[in-house]
Parts: structure tokens; sequence; C-alpha cells
């Protein structure tokens, strides 16, 4: 304990960032190609997200949401701009399971654990654990094809916690599936994003269930995307997705993507 | 609609995951019901031959020559009592499995460093497709020119013809990875060797497994047609045989070793159909493969 004091001693210059943003996008642009086809994709973005903070982001299509789950992700890097990701790094989840079809969905669970390294009799008891998290403990023998759409994307969420980051990047993971289904996985999102103090950033064409998740709605415009609007959603969990509150807020939300799309029109 | 939401979702997700669960999969069916499965069309498929052929040679076509399918299976069954057939299928099924094997190694490993490095890829990526064209006799006079009438120049004939087919299985599955995947294993942490090893190859696989079948079949083109040109002294093999037919212009004993040659063919066409069929289950690629 002595030691670490007196090592940790000369930081105290530059603290050491207890609190800071769990994602800290500042000024970030992205342009795709070169020469005369060059595409931009993201436009001086900047945002910043709490740790334990849930976002949402919401915009039509071409405004890059994709391209900025990469960069946070760190699998593509931005042309200006800077990001920095503080705590245990970023998992990532997408509209597709993109499971491995060749590795049951125990062994897929498993696959982030082998990768860190961790020993084979604690990746086991993880695997069960993450497993039961997401109520899927009897199908963990089974490959991806033989489960349906919603158990695929929890199989999804149990492989991205497995890498134990505190970030977790969802590009439209419910977007495929069924009201009925996708309404169940809100919960179960819900949950485990406040057992574990999870900072969220989920991407979604559909302004309710933005509405409905996040604890701020980011907007973004599109071709480039830029941040054009942000709304607080103050009132409790859990709401429903057709809770008046959730209407309201949505329209709202709504009315000021139609200005950005007609925008385009013109 | 319910406004609001029950606090917890487990019992709805339990039924969900019931109504979901796909339709009770058909029971496992016995290896050898699946390889009985595959084989009778094709035994089917002889029978009419036999029929066509025997009505041939009732319409009295080539009669002093062209036996009849009764004449030749006598033949057949008179050659499989004697062991110098059994020894000539034991050479021509001892130089397939080692040709094979060595077409196996020097496929896979050219076959994974061209789909891997780029500039290998551009260069050798075509001229291995065009390998595949080249017919397999061509390679029999180079490869008794560069070692001799023996038994590396059939060899030699088997992996010329075979390895490309296996390499070219394992380009076109790597070029069909989804990236999909392989962003998903790149998030997690997997890099280079084992991005390779847990994602690239098992994605690979069952393309990997097309072209070692394709690759055995030309092998085996390449085989006979080289038995039939080299010809080595105390060691019949089932070209050699062949051979001794045209010479002694027996046709029942010629067509007797075709039907030889062509049930192994069949055999080994159908065990690849199970193993494949077996992997594109797994893999969730074919629901009634195989």
């Amino acid at each position: 304990m002595t030691l670490d004091a007196r090592r940790a001693a000369p930081a105290a210059v530059t603290p050491v960032t207890p609190a800071g943003p769990a994602v800290q996008i500042s000024d970030v642009s992205k342009v795709f190609g070169r020469g005369d086809t060059t595409l931009q994709a993201l436009d001086d973005v900047s945002l910043s997200v709490a740790p334990g903070e849930f976002v949402t982001l919401i915009g039509a299509s071409g405004c890059g949401k994709s391209t900025l789950l990469n960069l946070i992700a760190g699998l593509d890097m931005p042309t200006s701009g800077e990001i920095s990701t503080g705590g245990r790094g970023v998992s990532l989840m997408f509209q597709e399971s993109a499971l491995f079809p060749w590795l049951t969905a125990a062994r897929n669970v498993d696959m982030p654990l082998r990768a860190a390294g961790v020993p084979r009799a604690q990746r086991r008891e993880r695997v069960a654990e993450l497993l039961d998290l997401v109520q899927l403990t009897a199908f963990a023998d089974k490959r991806p094809h033989q489960l349906s759409g919603g158990m695929r994307q929890r199989v999804a969420l149990a492989r991205a916690l497995a890498q134990d980051a505190d970030v977790l990047l969802m590009d439209e993971p419910f977007g495929a599936l069924d009201a009925m289904t996708r309404d169940l996985l809100h919960e179960v999102l819900e949950g485990i994003w406040r057992r574990r103090n999870l900072s969220i950033v989920f991407v979604t064409h559909e302004v309710r269930e933005a509405v409905r998740l996040g604890d701020r709605v980011v907007l973004l415009s599109s071709r480039p995307g830029r941040v054009i609007g942000e709304f607080e959603v103050g009132f409790d969990r859990p709401r429903g997705m057709d809770s008046a509150d959730t209407v309201d807020l949505a329209i709202k939300i709504k009315d000021r993507l139609r200005e950005e799309i007609i925008r385009h029109g013109r | 609609m319910a406004v609001e939401t029950p606090r917890e979702p487990a019992a709805a997700l339990a039924g969900l995951d019931h109504l979901d669960q796909a339709p009770p999969q058909q029971a496992k069916r016995h290896i050898g019901a699946k390889i009985w499965a595959g084989t009778w069309p094709k035994l089917l498929a002889l029978v009419l031959a036999l029929a066509i052929w025997e009505l041939v040679y009732l319409s009295g076509f080539k009669h002093a020559i062209l036996p009849g399918p009764a004449t030749t299976l006598r033949n057949l069954w008179d050659q499989l009592h004697h062991a110098l057939v059994w020894q000539a299928i034991g050479t021509t099924l001892r130089r397939a499995v080692i040709g094979f094997a060595i077409a196996l190694v020097i496929g896979t490993v050219v076959g994974a460093l061209v789909s891997r490095i780029r500039p290998l890829r551009a260069g050798f990526g075509s001229l291995i497709t065009a390998l595949q064209t080249l017919p397999s006799i061509v390679w029999v006079p180079f490869a008794i020119i560069l070692f001799g009438a023996n038994t590396s120049a059939i060899l030699f004939v088997i992996v010329m013809t075979a390895a490309p087919a296996i390499a070219n299985g394992l380009i076109a599955g790597a070029d069909y990875v989804p990236p999909l995947l392989l962003r998903a294993g790149k998030t997690m942490g997997l890099r280079r060797v084992s991005l390779y090893r847990h994602v690239i190859m098992p994605a690979t696989l069952p393309a990997f497994v097309n072209g070692l079948k394709q690759g055995w079949a030309f092998g085996w083109h390449g085989l006979i047609a080289a038995e039939i040109v080299v010809i080595i002294l105390g060691q019949p093999s089932l070209g050699v045989l062949l051979t001794n037919d045209q010479d002694q212009a027996d046709m029942a004993s010629a067509i007797a070793i075709i039907i030889v040659i062509l049930i192994i063919g069949i055999v080994v066409d159908v065990l690849f159909n199970v193993v494949n069929g077996r992997i594109r289950r797994r893999w969730g690629v074919a629901e009634n493969a195989g």
C-alpha cells in the first residue's frame, strides 16, 4: 500500500481521472476515399458519455452512426479529432448477432475470454454466469442456426459482456426483432446496464426505442454526420415504448428529424 | 397495449423461447443409411446404363467386338477371384492416397499463403485457377521426362492436378469469410494468428472440404491417365490392366476394369459427400445437404 502511494505521488500533477467521461469524442471528422471521390461521413462530432450513462444515437440513413461506433471501438481511425475511452475498454454488438456459426452458444460467449487468455476453469464459470444473465442456460449447447433471432442477440449480448469492458456499443441490436421480443430485450438490457454500471452508446433508427432506453438522445444529421440536437429524457424508468411521455418526446424528436431530412430534399 | 411493462421479463422470455424453439430435428440416421441414401440413385442409374448396353448388344452393333453386359460382368466376377486385380487395386489406391496426401500438404500451404498475402494473391490466384483447366494428361510427358517412368512420375501427376483444386478451395473460402465475423473477432481482441485460427480457418472449412473433394476427383483422373502410360514392371495397377486389355483387344476385361474404377470413384465421392454434409449441417449452411 505504502509503495503504491509513493508511486502514485508524482501522478498528482495529472490526476488519475477517477470521474472522467467513459467516452470522450472531440471534434472528430471522418472522410472516406481519396481525391475526387471522397465521402465525408462525420463532420466535427463532439460527444461525451459519462460513466454509467445510457446514450442513444439517432439519425436518418447516412448519418455515419456505424462509422462513429467503429471509431469508438478502435476498428477505424478518425481523419481528424480525438477519441478517448477510459476504463476497461469497449465491446461492440451489431444488428446481426455475428455469432460464429460453428460454435455453440456457450463457446461463442467463451471466445472473448479465450482471446483475453482467461484460465479455463475461470472461463467455464464466467460463461455459465453470463448465459444465466441472458437466461439461456438451457440453450448453452445449441448452435446459432438452432436459435431464434432474439436468442441469438442475447447470446451476442452475453458475448459482448464477456469482454468485461465498461463501455458497450450497440449498433441497432434489436432492429431485426419482432416488437414483443424487442420489448423484453429492452428490459433485459436495462437490468444488466443498471446492475453492471455500464456506459452504453446505442444506435437506432427507431425514435421511441431511443427514448425508451436513453438517459439522453443524441440526434445526428446526415451526410455529413453532425450532432444537431440533444434531448435529455427526464422521466422515470422503467419506461414503456407506448407510454404518453415516451410518445410525446418521440414526436418532438421525429419533427426535428423530419426537418433535417426535408433539408436534404431541397 | 400495455402501458406498464412488467418488472421481470424472465417469465415472458422463457415463454417466448419455448415458442421459438426450432422444431425437433429429424432422428439421426445411421451412417450406413446415409451412404445408402447417396448410393442408391447411382445404382439405379447403373442398372439403366446396363439395360441400354444390353439393348445395343442385342441390336448387333459391332457384335464381334462389343460384349454384352452378361459376358462382361462374368469376366469381372472371374477377375475378382484372382489376386491380380486386387493387387492392381491396391497399387492404384496406395498411389492415390500418397499422391493426395502430398497434394493436400502442398495445396493447403500454397492456398493459405496466397489467400493471406495480397501480392501473391494478385499474381498466383489466377494462375492456380488456370492450372485447374489444364487436362491432367499433359503432365504425363513432363513427369516422365523429369522422373523417368516410375512411381514418382505418377505421384507428380496426381499432385499437379489435385493441389491446385485444393489451394483454390482454400482461397475461395478465405475470400468469403463474412466481414461481420472478422469485425466481431477483432472487437473481442483476436489478432493475426488468433484471428486466423478462431475465425478465418473455421469459416473457410466448408469451402476447403469442397476443394478437397474436387482435388481428389482431378487427382484420380490424373492417376489413371498416368498409369495407362507409365508401366512399371512387377507393379500391376488398374491402368496397366487397361493397357494389357488394349494390347490383347480384350474388350470384356477392359470394360470390367472400367467398372472397377467407376465403383471406386463412386464410393469415394459418397464418403466426401457425407463429410461435407456433416460440416454444412454443423455450420448451419444447408438444412438438407448430404
